[in-house]
């Protein structure tokens, strides 16, 4: 493989890792500021690219379905959490699961009853199409480029309001001791409420982001929700910081795996077994990346010990 | 946690299954009561969707009131489509039964329905293994051998002179057959093949290795929204090279979706709507009216499935097993393909068409551009000892 072609997948991996982050970033909030194991995520991440691609074809501007996006995927948020999550906080977590595998059901109907069972248009907006030619003579997707922009933005963002901002703290407190912060006078059902919609905010931008140059249909929350969970499995749940990392390395090791374990099987095999060992290995790659982990860090690699 | 995780999933799951309800069971004495198993819910929703309405048009348009026609939402899940073939032939005495979608779930239900001596119509897949070895008198292919479409493109691939095609395709059982299928009539090398995994989305690590290939075209299985994907990532990737595919993702309900990106793609097809013959004609104008919508090639299958059937009652009764068979083999009815008659492994044969991406108005579709092959069956026929 050329140098080209690896530094061109390495970004490839890196978008996709970025936009992992979104997902986990949500996911393991929620993990650990309330203790909750959400499997609806990936459904708040769908109701992002469906109000994204309805307001894209009504008003015709990105922006504003990126922003429709975050809206109705925290609005969905809030109402779930206030009619149903609130519920489950101290229930175990086997409850929490069976919830939220119903939460799943339920906004999958429920968007095939608003929007069809057809798949949705949404496409990238017009200025940020075409290529870009990089260093290297490397041409990259500049949609892809921006993708990697807007993550790493939202994720410093991220980092600066749970480090700076008082509601930052308020988060960190809970993920520390949610009785002893009741007990200081905060507002905690306030507080899970804001937390929730913020990961689902996150979780809807992701979505309406991906949907551009992907399939905005039913269903295409799971695949990236369990990509999440390998993500926060391996970061340590409930660490930011892991979610990052970990988010990181899985784009990476997806991408790259993608595209060099077939030629590595390439060097020594038929080509045809070449391509099926490959492909299947390469398939696997991320959870042998998850098992390695667990290994040496069974917390994962920032989980509190 | 990840045992309770699967622990809970399966306990959703078969709660789910339990759930799914049954509508009559009133007895029915004359004509012919039908099995629809087909997938109404989950991202493969559309297929079945439109499979049902094609097949519920033309018994609509036969006038027929001796049709009773049962649907079933399989999940695309195999174990729910074999529980609900077992409960329509046990409790509901279907007569026929119709209306899989998917490879994987043929495989599953059809070998232990064609061997209860129940007539299986499948309007949709056409798994290798029920064409060769595992053929049956019972069971009728109203749509393609799985490997016809990609054949096709293989060989509108050699005739439009392409010399180094990249190909790719899902890693799952019709992914290879696609594969395989276009091989066997591609005449030119291969810049590279490629495995994707199952359900992908993302397709730039593939992209890429197009790019650095030195191809001269691509051949791409991806059916669902895996191939939504795939077009429109790769259109904003810039590679540019021509693009050739099977008609699944080139398909009325996904092109919408795609937008300008599939524009110009060339795919092949049993089926186009402006195929010029009146059973064509009358089923587009029907179905438009009906539904509202343009039909697609899965609802053009559902309608031939119930023609054929229709065409079958008109000649037997459905009781006298040995004649019903023998008038479905006739294939006596008019297809909205103009030409088809069943081979000796009850495969169709068949034109295989070119069909072009274009925008007519608001709406992206299909027209077509030519022939890729003709009187087509498929490679399968000589293992069918029947």
């Amino acid at each position: 493989m050329s140098l080209i072609l690896f530094i061109e997948q390495a970004l490839n991996g890196l978008q996709l890792g970025v936009m992992l982050f979104l997902m986990a970033a949500g996911l393991t909030l929620i993990f650990g500021v309330m203790g909750l194991i959400n499997l609806a995520h990936g459904s708040l991440y769908m109701v992002g690219a469906f109000a994204a691609a309805a307001v894209a074809a009504a008003t015709g501007s990105f922006l504003l379905a990126l922003a429709a996006s975050m809206a109705a995927a925290a609005i969905a948020g809030v109402i779930v959490e206030t009619t149903v999550i609130r519920r489950l906080y101290d229930r175990d977590h086997l409850d929490q699961v069976l919830a939220t595998f119903a939460l799943i059901l339920i906004f999958s109907e429920g968007t095939r009853w608003v929007f069809g069972s057809l798949p949705l248009y949404l496409d990238r907006p017009a200025w940020l199409g075409g290529t870009v030619a990089l260093p290297f003579g490397i041409n990259y997707s500049v949609y892809r480029l921006a993708l990697i922009g807007a993550g790493f933005a939202i994720a410093g963002g991220l980092f600066w309001m749970i480090a700076k901002t008082r509601i930052g703290i308020r988060i960190r407190a809970g993920e520390n001791d949610r009785e002893m912060i009741g007990a200081l006078g905060v507002n905690i059902s306030q507080l899970y409420t804001l937390v929730f919609a913020l990961g689902a905010a996150l979780a809807g931008l992701a979505g309406a982001l991906i949907g551009a140059i992907q399939s905005v249909q039913v269903g295409m929350g799971e695949p990236v929700l369990i990509l999440a969970f390998v993500v926060i499995v391996i970061g340590g749940i409930g660490s930011i910081k892991g979610a990052l990392v970990g988010a990181i390395l899985v784009g990476l090791t997806d991408t790259l795996g993608r595209a060099m374990l077939p030629q590595f099987f390439g060097l020594f095999m038929e080509a045809s077994a070449a391509t099926s060992v490959g492909s299947s290995l390469a398939s696997m790659a991320i959870y042998l990346l998850m098992a390695a982990v667990l290994l040496f860090r069974p917390k994962g690699l920032f989980g509190a010990a | 946690m990840k045992n309770m995780k699967l622990k809970s999933m399966m306990l959703a799951a078969s709660i789910a299954a339990l759930s799914t309800g049954v509508f009559s069971t009133s007895a029915w004495a004359e004509g012919i009561k039908v099995g629809m198993i087909t997938t109404t819910s989950g991202g493969g929703a559309g297929l079945g969707i439109d499979v049902r309405d094609g097949f519920q048009l033309a018994v609509k348009l036969s006038g027929r009131t001796d049709i009773e026609v049962i649907v079933e939402d399989d999940q695309q899940k195999p174990d729910v489509a074999v529980q609900l073939a077992d409960k329509m032939i046990q409790s509901e005495k279907v007569d026929i039964l119709t209306g899989i979608i998917w490879s994987n779930l043929a495989m599953a239900v059809v070998p232990g329905v064609v061997a209860q001596d129940k007539i299986y119509l499948s309007p949709n897949a056409g798994p290798s293994a029920l064409a060769g070895k595992g053929c049956n008198k019972n069971y009728f292919n109203v749509a393609w051998q799985n490997d016809n479409l990609h054949e096709a493109a293989g060989a509108y691939a050699t005739k439009a002179g392409f010399k180094k095609s990249f190909i790719l395709a899902p890693n799952y059982p019709a992914g290879t057959d696609a594969l395989t299928g276009y091989k066997r009539f591609y005449k030119g090398e291969l810049a590279g093949e490629l495995y994707t995994k199952l359900g992908q989305t993302d397709y730039a690590a593939e992209i890429a290795q197009i790019r650095a290939s030195g191809a001269d075209s691509v051949f791409f299985f991806l059916p669902g929204g895996m191939g939504i994907s795939f077009l429109k990532q790769y259109a904003d990737s810039g590679v540019g090279l021509p693009v050739v595919g099977p008609a699944f993702s080139f398909d009325q309900g996904i092109l919408q979706a795609v937008g300008a990106a599939a524009l110009g793609v060339k795919n092949t097809s049993q089926w186009s709507k402006d195929l010029d013959n009146e059973a064509n004609k009358t089923f587009v104008k029907a179905f438009q009216e009906a539904y509202g919508r343009l039909p697609s090639l899965y609802a053009s299958q559902g309608y031939d499935t119930a023609n054929l059937m229709i065409s079958a009652m008109a000649k037997a009764d459905v009781k006298d097993a040995e004649a019903f068979r023998a008038a479905l083999k006739a294939a006596d009815f008019k297809s909205t393909r103009g030409k088809f008659s069943f081979g000796p492994n009850n495969h169709p044969i068949q034109d295989i068409y070119v069909r072009e991406v274009v925008k007519e108005g608001e709406v992206f579709t299909n027209k077509l551009v030519g022939v890729a092959l003709e009187n087509h069956g498929d490679a399968y026929s000589a293992e069918c000892k029947m």
